[in-house]
């Protein structure tokens, strides 16, 4: 309270009403209930799944864990493991990240920092992030036609015809590819450009800029975009099936040596889509301790992801 | 244009000096042949436009600039001298849409020649920015970048200590290296940003309204460290504070827009170049004596 010289005394009570009344505003509260709800909405979607996928594949954890995550597919739902799924759903997910990230960092390093601000820069700024909305099963197409006939010399001349993890990796890796730009790039145009003046003001070149500077700067944002890509790889079965994931046939040549690349393969999603297709009672289970399994990958690979990230901001 | 590497000692066509009448007295109007260049003269400007896009930002500036002096830019905002200034060390590079035209000669050799290696330009003309920017590393590192990048191999803990001491930082900073240049004040970004920019021995120091984001405080420690440094190195400084041009130039610039009759946009031309006392004694031009005065602007 400042001035209270007596003939003022009016002014600062009707200031103190006008301050301490009371009115409520309405939109305002509907709009945070919406808000509100959108949320609870969403996270009762994502609880309901998870206990429903929990509940359901307890038993097989409880009585056979070790079993189930090393045995092999077979037609008895109480023996069926999903060793081949994850063998497959491991090299997917190596090949995602040994290509898709080079290559999509790359070209979003050079769309960003290198290329001209052209009308053909704008253009394949335009294409890429339409290729990101393509369907996954026309990707699968493109595989097949590309991967597993086409180049099927290189991705399986034996008797899988074409029809192996490499044809598969390579498929999702190209799918995933225009996310990682997009998010790369996305991340490369946050950095600051006083940043790169700072670096080029000390006559540093364009590479040593990027390298030292850009990149660093970047790279919890290349991370994250890399991880969401792959957890979208990861989890696609669409385009697997189109380049010839079985369930069945499959070598005895189990383990991750390399020549099982060229063989017949098999991924989590795909077994989870197979086994949730059976009728017998034992295979209901199989299926939802198969998609626990596929969510704690994913979760680890985010986690491993989060890790880095925080890594590199540290050193920010 | 690969055989014209060495324009130092080619005759170049030299435009005659415009119809506007600033040109400095001192300047010598005949070839620069290397006999003929004045020995204290860095740069050179002649007839100097700059252009984003269609928009012409600056035009025909005519100046020298010498050595081991400060010269101070001033000016209204969107007169350009910011642009200009970054026509020094071709930052002006970075933006896609720039176009210079006209020269800029650095002891005669133009740095606008296509034969001309912008990163070896910018190791040799330094440059401190309006907002201090900082690399987000540490002390020791953002000091240390320069150095490296120009090639200097093995321990640089020597340099950096010279470049912090010269910029009248080493004192705050020599027990905390490693940390984070982040967590320095606003002014002491700024003098760390002065002495990354020293790291590299340049012989020219840029600087970009180097305190207009600094409180009064601050200000006077930059000025004081232009002061002291000024004996070793030829400075370039933008500013928009009429005091600071009259406390730290030897020389000033003013710069005003004017506005274009075919469009709506203003285009910055140079008034008056002279020495700083002129400048806001006597000065000839009756545009600078109203800004000086604070009659306009």
């Amino acid at each position: 309270m400042a001035v209270t010289t007596p003939p003022m005394t009016a002014a600062p009570e009707l200031v103190r009403q006008r301050l301490q009344g009371k009115k409520v505003d309405a939109a305002g509260l509907i709009f945070r209930a919406l808000l509100l709800l959108a949320l609870l909405v969403t996270m009762a979607v994502l609880v309901v799944l998870l206990v429903e996928v929990l509940t359901g594949g307890w038993g097989v954890f409880t009585t056979r864990m070790g079993e189930f995550l090393t045995g092999k597919l077979g037609s008895s739902a109480a023996r069926s493991g999903i060793a081949q799924g994850l063998r497959g759903t491991f090299f997917i997910g190596a090949f995602v990240v040994a290509l898709a990230f080079p290559l999509g960092v790359g070209a979003a390093i050079y769309l960003e920092e290198y290329a001209p601000k052209s009308r053909f820069a704008r253009f394949v700024d335009i294409n890429i992030r339409n290729l990101a909305g393509v369907p996954s099963v026309v990707y699968g197409l493109l595989g097949f036609a590309i991967f597993v006939k086409a180049l099927r010399f290189l991705t399986g001349p034996g008797s899988a015809n074409g029809a192996t993890v490499i044809s598969a990796g390579l498929t999702l890796a190209i799918l995933v590819l225009p996310i990682v730009i997009i998010t790369a790039a996305e991340a490369i145009r946050a950095v600051p450009d006083s940043l790169r003046e700072a670096g080029f003001g000390v006559g540093a070149t364009r590479w040593e800029v990027v390298r030292s500077h850009v990149l660093p700067y970047a790279s919890p944002g290349i991370l994250t975009g890399t991880v969401l890509s792959l957890a979208r790889a990861l989890g696609e079965a669409a385009p697997l099936i189109l380049v010839g994931a079985t369930t069945g046939f499959l070598s005895e040549g189990a383990g991750y040596g390399l020549s099982t690349l060229q063989e017949r393969f098999t991924a989590m999603p795909i077994v989870i889509y197979s086994w949730a297709g059976r009728p017998q009672p034992g295979f209901a289970s199989n299926t939802a301790a198969a998609i626990v399994v596929l969510l704690a990958v994913v979760l680890l690979a985010n986690a491993a992801a989060i890790l880095l990230r925080n890594r590199y901001e540290k050193r920010r | 244009m690969a055989p014209e590497t060495r324009t130092q000692s080619q005759p170049e066509k030299r435009s005659e000096p415009t119809a506007a009448t600033r040109v400095d007295a001192n300047r010598p109007v005949a070839e620069p042949r290397p006999e003929d260049i004045d020995p204290t003269a860095v740069f050179d400007l002649e007839d100097l436009s700059v252009y984003y896009g269609s928009f012409r930002a600056i035009r025909n500036v005519d100046m020298t600039v010498c050595q081991k002096q400060i010269t101070a830019f001033i000016g209204p905002s969107g007169c350009g001298k910011t642009t200009l200034l970054r026509c020094f060390n071709r930052m002006n590079d970075l933006v896609d849409i720039a176009r210079v035209e006209g020269k800029v000669l650095y002891h005669g050799v133009n740095l606008y020649d296509s034969a001309v290696n912008p990163v070896e330009v910018r190791r040799r003309i330094g440059m401190v920015f309006q907002k201090p920017n900082p690399f987000p590393k540490s002390i020791y590192d953002n000091i240390a970048f320069g150095p490296k990048v120009a090639g200097v191999k093995g321990d640089l803990g020597e340099v950096v200590e010279r470049s912090l001491r010269r910029a009248a930082l080493w004192d705050e900073v020599k027990d905390r290296l490693k940390d984070s240049a982040m967590g320095l004040s606003g002014g002491q970004q700024q003098r760390l940003c002065i002495a990354r920019a020293l790291a590299v021995d340049p012989e020219v120091i840029l600087m970009d309204e180097p305190c207009s984001a600094l409180d009064p405080i601050a200000t006077g420690r930059i000025e004081d460290l232009m002061e002291e440094i000024k004996s070793e190195y030829t400075i370039l400084i933008v500013t928009h504070n009429m005091q600071q041009a009259a406390r730290v130039s030897d020389r000033c610039a003013f710069f005003t827009a004017e506005v274009n009759e075919t469009s709506d946009t203003r285009t910055g031309i140079l008034v008056e170049f002279d020495r700083t006392e002129k400048m806001f004694s006597n000065p000839s031009d009756e545009r600078t004596e109203n800004y000086v005065t604070g009659r306009f602007g």
